[in-house]
């Protein structure tokens, strides 16, 4: 199991190569999580400050 | 109407995609992560070191994928990009510049990871052979893209500006490919084809197929679900809208 994460002595290139796929992949797979829902957040703010604007 | 062409039209409606994407968003990030298990499980374990770069040349499975994906979210994006200044489809400027930054993320990785693969089997982080120098500028046309982008404060303008500038570079897609053999320096030349035989055993091979077909249906992923949240922001005036939206308190309207 140590050979196989030693890599035969490739281990920091071949394991920093992985690690940047995965981190790099996975913050741009939650990018959109975030901004949806921040995007909704801010409608739904917008809207209600526009209804207490009418009732005002 | 022939119902492919009627299904088109229907997908065209901001309310439509926004649900089609939504249906679909789980099923492609499922198959995402299953493919990318059985291709990273074959890239690690199964396939065999390399008789000449030992274990480093394992590093192609995240590279060659990432490449490809690069330019296949240009292609894409362009193409969308095309459509959008000539026929003024909202959903195609949504489309295309949701793909820019998934397209820079893959064309990121392929950098940093040749950069990786490039120490331990050429002696260098970096040079600037024809292929690094292209794929650096296919990066710096991404950023252009998305820079243009949030440059401007119509959305829909800015969309289409940077649109027009991402159908300008595609003349950088033929030189990212051929690079390596119009300039023969460092890159080595593809031994993957889809036209004639691949020079690599079938052993090697798979794996990469395989994470191909998963960075292929993330990169859809990806795209959808931006573009679902790009819509909710271009038509948060719109009815349907605010029906996702949770019930407004409506004791003093």
């Amino acid at each position: 199991m140590s050979d196989f994460f030693a890599m035969h002595g490739y281990a920091f290139y071949v394991w920093s190569a992985y690690a940047v796929f995965a981190v790099v992949l996975i913050a741009d797979a939650l990018a959109p999580v975030f901004a949806r829902r921040r995007a909704l957040r801010d409608i739904t703010a917008r809207l209600r400050r526009a209804a207490s604007r009418k009732t005002s | 109407m022939n119902p492919l062409v009627l299904w088109f039209h229907k997908l065209g409606s901001p309310p439509y995609f926004y649900r089609f994407a939504g249906r679909w968003l789980p099923w492609l990030y499922a198959i995402t992560l299953i493919a990318a298990a059985v291709g990273f499980y074959g890239a690690l374990f199964t396939a065999p070191a390399d008789y000449q770069q030992g274990d480093s040349f394992r590093i192609m499975y995240v590279h060659v994928p990432c490449a490809w994906m690069g330019l296949f979210a240009y292609l894409f994006m362009a193409a969308n990009g095309f459509v959008a200044l000539v026929w003024r489809i909202k959903l195609s400027e949504t489309l295309a510049m949701a793909s820019a930054p998934v397209g820079a993320a893959f064309t990121f990785i392929t950098l940093v990871t040749g950069s990786l693969w490039g120490k331990p089997t050429w002696g260098t982080w970096w040079t600037w052979d024809a292929r690094l120098t292209s794929e650096l500028v296919l990066l710096f046309l991404y950023f252009g893209v998305i820079g243009l982008y949030h440059a401007i404060e119509d959305r829909r303008q800015a969309a289409r500006a940077a649109a027009f500038l991402a159908l300008v570079g595609i003349v950088n897609l033929p030189i990212v490919h051929y690079s390596v053999i119009w300039w023969n320096t460092l890159h080595q030349a593809q031994t993957v084809s889809l036209i004639g035989p691949s020079k690599i055993a079938p052993s090697m091979l798979w794996p990469l197929l395989v994470l191909a077909f998963a960075t292929h249906v993330y990169f859809f992923a990806s795209v959808l679900a931006r573009s679902r949240v790009a819509l909710l922001e271009l038509e948060s005036g719109k009815d349907w809208v605010r029906a996702l939206l949770p019930a407004p308190e409506d004791a003093h309207v």
